[in-house]
C-alpha cells in the first residue's frame, strides 16, 4: 500500500496531521481552533473527518522494479477517496474573519460538545491550543465549497486588481493558492489576494497557531483538510503561509514559500530585515515593500506556470552554439572593475551568462537567484524606460549584501532583449553603462539583435517520437569544476496543452510526478503513471532527471523506447539546448562577495544600505 | 554654428506615486502612461535641448519614491546641478515629504544646487489638497523654482527644465564649465549619442 503523501515530512519535524486511529479531545479542540482560521479560509467549519485524506494508490511491484504503476488518474483517486462527506448546517458568516470572538458554535454536531460554549475565542484559541498535544494527530479539516466555484479560475473585471478583492467573498476563498506573509508580531506584510488590512485578523490567527506550537518547542509545518493544504514556513522574523487546493506536496509548497521569502530578501536583505525587527518587533514591513507587490504577485504567477521553479533549474533559450558563443564573447569583452555577472535575456529566458572567475570559484550561481532576477525584470515595466540602477541581493549567493544591478533593454520600444550587469560597486553606474554601449555597438556590428529575434523555442515534433507530447529534461552538472548553472530543457507546450487550463493540468501532473520521485519517505527512481488523458513517465538517474508526457495509449515498452530516442536526440542537440560551459571573465584582482564600494572616500548613509532607515 | 554642449545632472525626488517618472517620460519621450509601474532603484535618461546659444544635455536621474530606496538618494543627488522635487497637489502628505527633501538637500546636497518644486497632477484640481499659493510661498521662501505641472496633459513640463537652464550659472568666456558646485561633463564619450 502506498503511503499517504502527508506523512512525507514527518521526519523533518513535527507537524499536525492525521493517523486515523487517534482521537483525543485536545487535538479535537485544536481542530476547532483551526476553524477560526478555517472559517475564513474555507467555506466550512472544521470537522474531524478521519480517513478521508488518505490517498489510496495501488503500486505494482514497486520495490522490485522501482516502477509504481497507478491507475486511474490523480483526479479520480482523490474523488473516490472522499468517503463520507458530512452534512453541515453551517451557514456562512463572513463577519467571522474580522472578529475572532464570533467563533461559530454551531459546527458539526460531533464537535459541538467540546467547545461550543466558549465565549472569548481569541483567548480560546490560545488556551485550547495550549492543551493540544501536537504529536497526536487527529486533525482533518473539511471544507465544503460550491461546485459552481470549484473550477477555481474565476475571471475578474479588468479594472479590479487582486488587491481590491473582497476577502469575504466566496470567490476569494476559491483561489487555488493563497500566500500570506506576516511578521512574528502578526502584522500583515503581504497577501496574494485581497488587501492586507482586511486580512489582519486572519493573519493574527495564523500567528496564534504558529506561536502556540512554538511555545511547546515545536514548529507547525502544515495542516491538511480535504480540499486545502496549509503550509507554514518560518524564516527569521517572517512567517509565510500557503493555503493551497492545488494538491501539490507539502514540500513543493514549502519550496514555493521559500521563493517568496527569497524575493523579499532580494529587495531588503536578510540582515536588514533581522535588524529592523530586532529594533521594532511590530514594524510594518509593508512600508519598505510598498510598490513591490507586483514583484511578489509576478513571482507567484511564475511559480504556478513555469516549471523552472519546480525543477530548481534555469531554462535557457535554444540557440545555435555559434550565436551563443558570439554573444558570450561580446559580454566577455565589455568589462569594468567589480563587474561580476553579465546576463543577456530574451523573452524572459537566458541567452547567455558570463561570470566573474574568482567570484564563481567561491560560490556558484544558484538557479533560484537567476529566477528571482528574471522575475524582477519580467514583473515590472519600470525597466523599459531608461537605464536602471538598483541594489539587489542574490539571497542564495549572499543573503546579507547587495549587488548593484544595471538593467537596460537593448531593443526599445519592443523591449524583448534585456541586458543585466551586476556589480559590487554602487558607484559604478557610469562605467557599467559604458559596458552596455560597448555591448550595444558590438551587437549592431554583428547584427545580433535580428538573429536573436528569429530564435524560437522548439517543438516536440522535432524529436521525432510520435507518441511523445512533452518533456522536461534536467541534466545534473558534470563535471562540476565547470561550475555549471543547473539547467533544464523543455519544448513548447503544444496541443492538446495549448489553453491555459490544459497547460496548468499538465504542470499539475508533472508536479505530482515530481512529488512522487522526490518523496522523502519513499523516493522513486522511475514512475509510470497512467492518467486520464495522458500517460507520464518520470525517471531520475545520477546523470539526469526526466519527465515525459505521452499520449494515453502508449505502452510501457513503447514509452521506454521513446525515451531512449529522446535521450539520443537531446545528446545530439545539447550544444543548442544548453549553455554548455558558462563563460567567465576576470574583472578585478580581489573581488568580494560583499558589495563594498569601490572608493574608500565615499562615506555616506548609503553605505549600510537600508539599515539607515531606522 | 558650433554650439557649446553642457551636461546638466538633474535628479527627481519626491514621494512615491507623485509622478516623477511621468514628468521625465513626458519631457524625454513626450508620452504618458497612466499605468506606469513604480520605479525600481533609479532610472537614468538623457535629453538634449537648446538653450540660447548652448546645448543643454540633461542627465536625468529619476529616483524611486519608495521608502526602501530612500537611503540611496544621496548617490543620485550628489553632484547634481539641479533637483526637481515633485509633490502631488491632491496629496497633502506628499507636500510634507517634499519639505523633508528640501531639508535633506540643504544638509547633504551640493551647496549651489538649483531646486525646482513641481506640483504635479494639476489636471486634478477638483481633488486639490495643496493650495497653489501655499506652495508658491514656500518655494519663494527657499528661493526655489515653482510650477504646477501635469505630466498627463503636458502642462509646464518643458518649462521646468527651461527654468533650470535659466538658473544654471553661465559658462565663462573661455568655455570652460564653471565649478559652481555641480559636476559637469561626466564623460566626453556620452555626448556622442545625443539626437542633436
Amino acid at each position: 500500500m502506498e503511503r499517504d503523501n502527508h506523512q512525507e515530512g514527518v521526519a523533518e519535524g513535527v507537524k499536525i496531521c492525521d493517523p486515523p486511529a487517534e482521537s483525543n479531545p485536545p487535538a479535537d479542540t485544536l481542530a476547532t481552533s483551526l476553524s477560526l482560521l478555517g472559517n475564513h479560509m474555507f467555506p466550512d467549519p472544521v470537522e474531524r473527518n478521519y480517513g478521508t485524506t488518505v490517498n489510496r494508490e495501488e503500486p505494482v511491484d514497486s520495490l522490485l522494479s522501482d516502477v509504481s504503476a497507478e491507475e486511474p488518474s490523480l483526479n479520480a483517486e482523490s474523488h473516490s477517496n472522499q468517503v463520507t462527506k458530512l452534512e453541515t448546517e453551517e451557514t456562512e458568516s463572513p463577519e467571522c474573519q474580522n472578529n475572532v470572538a464570533t467563533q461559530p458554535s454551531d459546527r458539526g454536531a460531533q464537535d459541538a460538545a467540546t467547545d461550543s460554549d466558549q465565549g472569548d475565542s481569541g483567548e480560546f484559541v490560545v488556551t485550547m491550543l495550549a492543551k493540544a498535544k501536537l504529536e497526536e494527530q487527529g486533525l482533518g479539516m473539511k471544507g465544503r465549497s460550491s461546485p459552481l466555484l470549484e473550477a477555481g479560475t474565476e475571471e475578474y473585471p479588468a479594472f479590479m486588481s487582486h488587491r481590491d478583492e473582497d476577502v469575504t467573498a466566496d470567490s476569494w476563498r476559491q483561489h487555488r493558492k493563497h500566500v500570506f506573509v506576516l511578521s512574528e508580531a502578526g502584522k500583515p506584510i503581504y497577501s496574494r489576494y485581497g488587501s492586507e488590512e482586511a486580512l489582519s485578523s486572519t493573519m493574527g490567527v495564523m500567528m496564534a497557531l504558529v506561536s502556540f506550537v512554538q511555545s511547546g518547542d515545536n514548529i507547525i509545518r502544515s495542516v491538511y483538510s480535504e480540499e486545502n493544504t496549509v503550509v507554514f514556513l518560518q524564516k527569521g522574523p517572517l512567517v509565510l503561509v500557503c493555503v493551497s487546493s492545488s494538491r501539490q506536496s507539502e514540500r513543493q509548497l514549502r519550496g514555493e514559500l521559500l521563493y517568496v521569502y527569497y524575493q523579499i530578501i532580494s529587495m531588503l536583505t536578510q540582515a536588514s530585515i533581522s535588524r529592523i525587527f530586532e529594533h521594532k518587533k511590530n514594524y510594518d514591513l509593508r512600508r519598505l515593500l510598498a510598490g513591490s507587490e507586483k514583484i511578489l504577485d509576478g513571482l507567484l504567477n511564475l511559480v504556478d506556470s513555469d516549471p523552472s521553479f519546480l525543477l530548481a533549474a534555469v531554462h535557457c533559450l535554444p540557440l545555435a552554439s555559434s550565436l551563443r558563443d558570439s554573444l558570450s564573447q561580446i559580454l566577455q569583452k565589455a568589462i569594468t572593475p567589480n563587474l561580476v555577472f553579465s546576463i543577456l535575456i530574451a523573452r524572459n529566458q537566458l541567452l547567455t551568462i558570463v561570470q566573474e572567475k574568482t567570484v564563481i570559484e567561491d560560490t556558484r550561481l544558484e538557479p533560484a537567484d537567476v529566477h528571482l532576477l528574471l522575475n524582477l525584470i519580467g514583473a515590472s515595466s519600470a525597466f523599459q524606460a531608461g537605464e536602471i540602477w538598483t541594489p539587489i541581493c542574490l539571497p542564495l549567493f549572499n543573503p546579507d549584501c547587495y549587488f548593484y544591478a544595471y538593467i537596460s533593454y537593448l531593443d526599445p520600444p519592443e523591449c524583448t532583449v534585456c541586458l543585466l550587469l551586476l556589480s559590487t560597486d554602487k558607484e559604478a553606474f557610469y562605467s557599467v553603462a559604458e559596458c552596455k554601449r560597448k555591448i550595444e555597438e558590438a551587437m549592431v556590428a554583428q547584427n545580433s539583435l535580428s538573429l536573436i529575434a528569429k530564435v524560437q523555442s522548439y517543438s516536440v515534433s522535432q524529436v521525432g517520437v510520435s507518441d511523445l507530447r512533452h518533456f522536461m529534461y534536467k541534466p545534473f552538472d558534470v563535471p562540476d569544476n565547470y561550475r555549471q548553472l543547473t539547467q533544464f530543457t523543455s519544448p513548447e507546450m503544444e496541443a492538446p496543452y495549448s489553453s491555459e487550463e490544459e497547460k496548468m493540468r499538465l504542470l499539475d501532473l508533472y508536479r505530482y510526478m515530481h512529488s512522487r520521485i522526490h518523496s522523502t519517505s519513499r523516493p522513486l527512481k522511475l514512475i509510470y503513471h497512467v492518467a486520464e488523458r495522458e500517460t507520464l513517465l518520470a525517471w531520475v538517474t545520477s546523470k539526469f532527471e526526466l519527465y515525459t508526457c505521452f499520449s494515453p495509449l502508449v505502452t510501457k515498452a513503447c514509452a521506454i523506447t521513446a525515451i531512449t530516442k529522446l535521450l539520443r536526440w537531446i545528446k545530439k542537440e545539447e550544444d543548442r539546448l544548453f549553455i554548455r560551459y558558462p563563460p567567465k571573465y576576470s574583472t578585478t584582482p580581489n573581488p568580494s562577495k560583499s558589495s563594498r564600494g569601490g572608493k574608500s572616500d565615499q562615506q555616506d548613509s548609503t553605505d549600510n544600505g537600508f539599515l539607515s532607515l531606522l | 554654428i558650433d554650439m557649446a554642449l553642457r551636461e546638466l545632472k538633474v535628479c527627481l525626488l519626491g514621494d512615491t506615486g507623485v509622478g516623477k517618472s511621468s514628468i521625465v517620460w513626458r519631457f524625454v519621450e513626450d508620452s504618458f502612461d497612466p499605468n506606469i509601474n513604480p520605479t525600481i532603484g533609479a532610472s537614468f535618461m538623457t535629453k538634449t535641448v537648446q538653450y540660447q546659444n548652448e546645448l543643454h544635455k540633461f542627465l536625468i536621474w529619476d529616483t524611486a519614491g519608495q521608502e526602501r530606496f530612500r537611503a540611496l538618494a544621496p548617490m543620485y543627488y550628489r553632484g547634481s546641478a539641479a533637483a526637481i522635487i515633485v509633490y502631488d497637489i491632491t496629496k497633502e502628505e506628499s507636500f510634507q515629504t517634499l519639505k523633508n527633501w528640501v531639508k535633506e538637500l540643504r544638509q547633504h546636497g551640493p551647496p549651489n544646487i538649483v531646486v525646482a518644486i513641481a506640483g504635479n497632477k494639476c489636471d486634478l484640481s477638483d481633488a486639490r489638497e495643496v493650495p497653489e499659493k501655499d506652495a508658491k510661498d514656500y518655494a519663494d521662501s527657499i528661493h526655489a523654482i515653482f510650477v504646477e505641472t501635469s505630466a498627463k496633459n503636458a502642462i509646464n513640463i518643458n518649462e521646468v527644465f527651461i527654468e533650470i537652464s535659466k538658473r544654471i550659472p553661465v559658462v565663462d568666456a573661455a568655455g570652460a564649465t564653471s565649478g559652481k558646485g555641480f559636476k559637469l561633463g561626466r564623460q566626453a564619450s556620452e555626448s556622442r549619442r545625443t539626437c542633436c
